[in-house]
């Protein structure tokens, strides 16, 4: 399976929905999303993970990079995710102290610390 | 003895094939179903990891993976050939060597973190990972 990316607004809020496999292979497209979302002057992103099968640490890094762009704007970068494979590859990296991590797409949306 | 052995051009697209088959592999090995997801995750991060040594020290040939399935243990061997220079010392045209060595490292926390039996070794001729898990036998088949 191949990575799917679509994206839509929530009020200032910009939702990714990411599909798929997200690995060395497919990483750079998502990474491209993300800095052509912050190019374009979305800087708070909701990333909803729901629908990703895989995910590796070439993932976990154009993630932090995304986190890394929107933050230079004063932004911010949320994840959805619910999925216990995924959730703990950000807890055996440390990554959960880095990201919100939220269990719904409303919920992120609405989150404002 | 090596179940089965797979060689791939160093390119991220076969990086999914090698999972698949060792995931594969793994599960007639008798890896129980819930250690999969691992096996399959560490086996991506180390052949990712291969290709980026191959890639970025220009190294044409293959990344090679051997799965080797032994009683009681199943054991997934990643070798690159990318040969490991003194300290200070660079490869040429490795550019952007802390973005890479960064990615590098977090593969190997991944791996780490994740597999209790890792080896990592890497020499003039190249670097292996050697991960391994334990199986269960298939469980007898009751008689009804």
């Amino acid at each position: 399976m191949d990575l799917s990316l679509s994206t839509r607004t929530v009020g200032d809020r910009t939702v990714v929905e990411v599909g798929g496999e997200i690995d060395v292979y497919t990483a750079p497209k998502l990474r491209e999303q993300l800095v052509e979302l912050v190019n374009d002057g979305s800087f708070h992103l909701v990333v909803d993970m729901e629908g990703v099968d895989f995910l590796d640490s070439t993932g976990l890094g154009v993630l932090v990079g995304g986190l890394k762009r929107v933050r230079a704007h004063e932004g911010s970068l949320r994840l959805v995710c619910n999925q216990e494979r995924i959730l703990k590859i950000f807890r055996i990296t440390g990554l959960t102290k880095v990201f919100p991590i939220h269990t719904s797409v409303e919920e992120a949306v609405a989150a404002t610390d | 003895m090596a179940t089965v052995e797979l060689r791939f051009s160093a390119l991220p697209e076969h990086v999914r094939t090698a999972r698949l088959v060792a995931a594969a592999v793994a599960r007639r090995a008798g890896v129980d179903e819930a250690v999969l997801d691992e096996v399959r995750l560490a086996v991506g991060e180390a052949c990712s990891r291969a290709v980026g040594l191959h890639q970025n020290g220009r190294i044409n040939s293959p990344v090679k993976v051997v799965l080797i399935e032994e009683e009681k243990q199943f054991s997934i061997e990643v070798g690159d050939e990318a040969p490991r220079s003194a300290p200070g010392e660079r490869a040429p045209g490795a550019a952007a060597d802390d973005v890479e060595t960064e990615e590098d490292e977090m593969g190997l926390a991944v791996i780490s973190g994740l597999v209790d039996d890792v080896e990592v070794s890497a020499g003039e001729h190249g670097g292996l990972i050697r991960m391994t898990w334990p199986t269960t036998p298939p469980a007898a088949t009751p008689v009804v």
